[in-house]
């Protein structure tokens, strides 16, 4: 069973570096947001499957908790912040 | 028949399927990836980091909660999941209403 977990992990752990080549990639800024929000996802389920692997799953629920409402806040404040400023979001394309 | 031998018999029955789900999850999440990889612009690639993404994070974190068996983890579990559900829709539409607001053309089939 510590195997099959250890093979969701590496399978999303890869799944995380196609979003990382979106974000350093793509063409606009907008991606790069998109694809920090999928990876924060990622890095929520991450957490939730580390955390049956150590048979801690009731610590690191609260971790990803945490990491989701953070990341709420930070693409929120980026989307605001790129709605005010036009220029800046054409700049990066 | 205590509590924690039901809870042991649950966790026995479940976890199968704990893994078939968890596997279904893995191949929506693949999906998703192939997705922000292949689509064109940032309109389409945010059908793949929303839609596809919160299905995929559905099955295995309730995969996750079904290997749990019945006690608080899988609550806890669960909590997470109706949080992501929550969150994830906000932020796509957020990031994908500053891009239109901001004038970003969607992409259309004379672009390509």
């Amino acid at each position: 069973m510590k195997l099959f977990f250890l093979f969701v992990l590496i399978t999303i752990t890869l799944l995380i570096a196609v979003y990382l080549y979106r974000v350093l990639r793509g063409p606009t800024v907008f991606d790069r947001v998109l694809g920090l929000n999928g990876i924060s996802t990622k890095a929520i389920i991450l957490l939730v499957v580390i955390g049956t692997v150590y048979e801690r799953v009731d610590m690191f629920v609260d971790i990803s908790t945490g990491y989701a409402l953070l990341n709420l806040i930070g693409s929120l404040a980026i989307a605001r912040y790129l709605e005010e400023w036009k220029e800046l979001a054409h700049d990066c394309e | 028949m205590t509590v924690n031998e039901i809870a042991e018999w649950a966790r026995f029955v479940l976890s199968p399927v704990a893994i078939a789900s968890i596997v279904v999850g893995l191949m929506f999440l693949f999906v998703a990836a192939i997705g922000v990889l292949r689509l064109p612009d940032v309109y389409t690639r945010s059908h793949a980091v929303s839609l596809t993404d919160s299905l995929g994070a559905f099955f295995v974190l309730g995969g996750l909660a079904l290997y749990q068996g019945l006690s608080t983890n899988a609550v806890k579990i669960l909590i997470v999941l109706i949080l992501l559900y929550l969150l994830n829709p906000v932020i796509t539409h957020a990031t994908v209403r500053s891009a239109l607001r901001s004038g970003l053309k969607p992409w259309s089939r004379e672009d390509a």
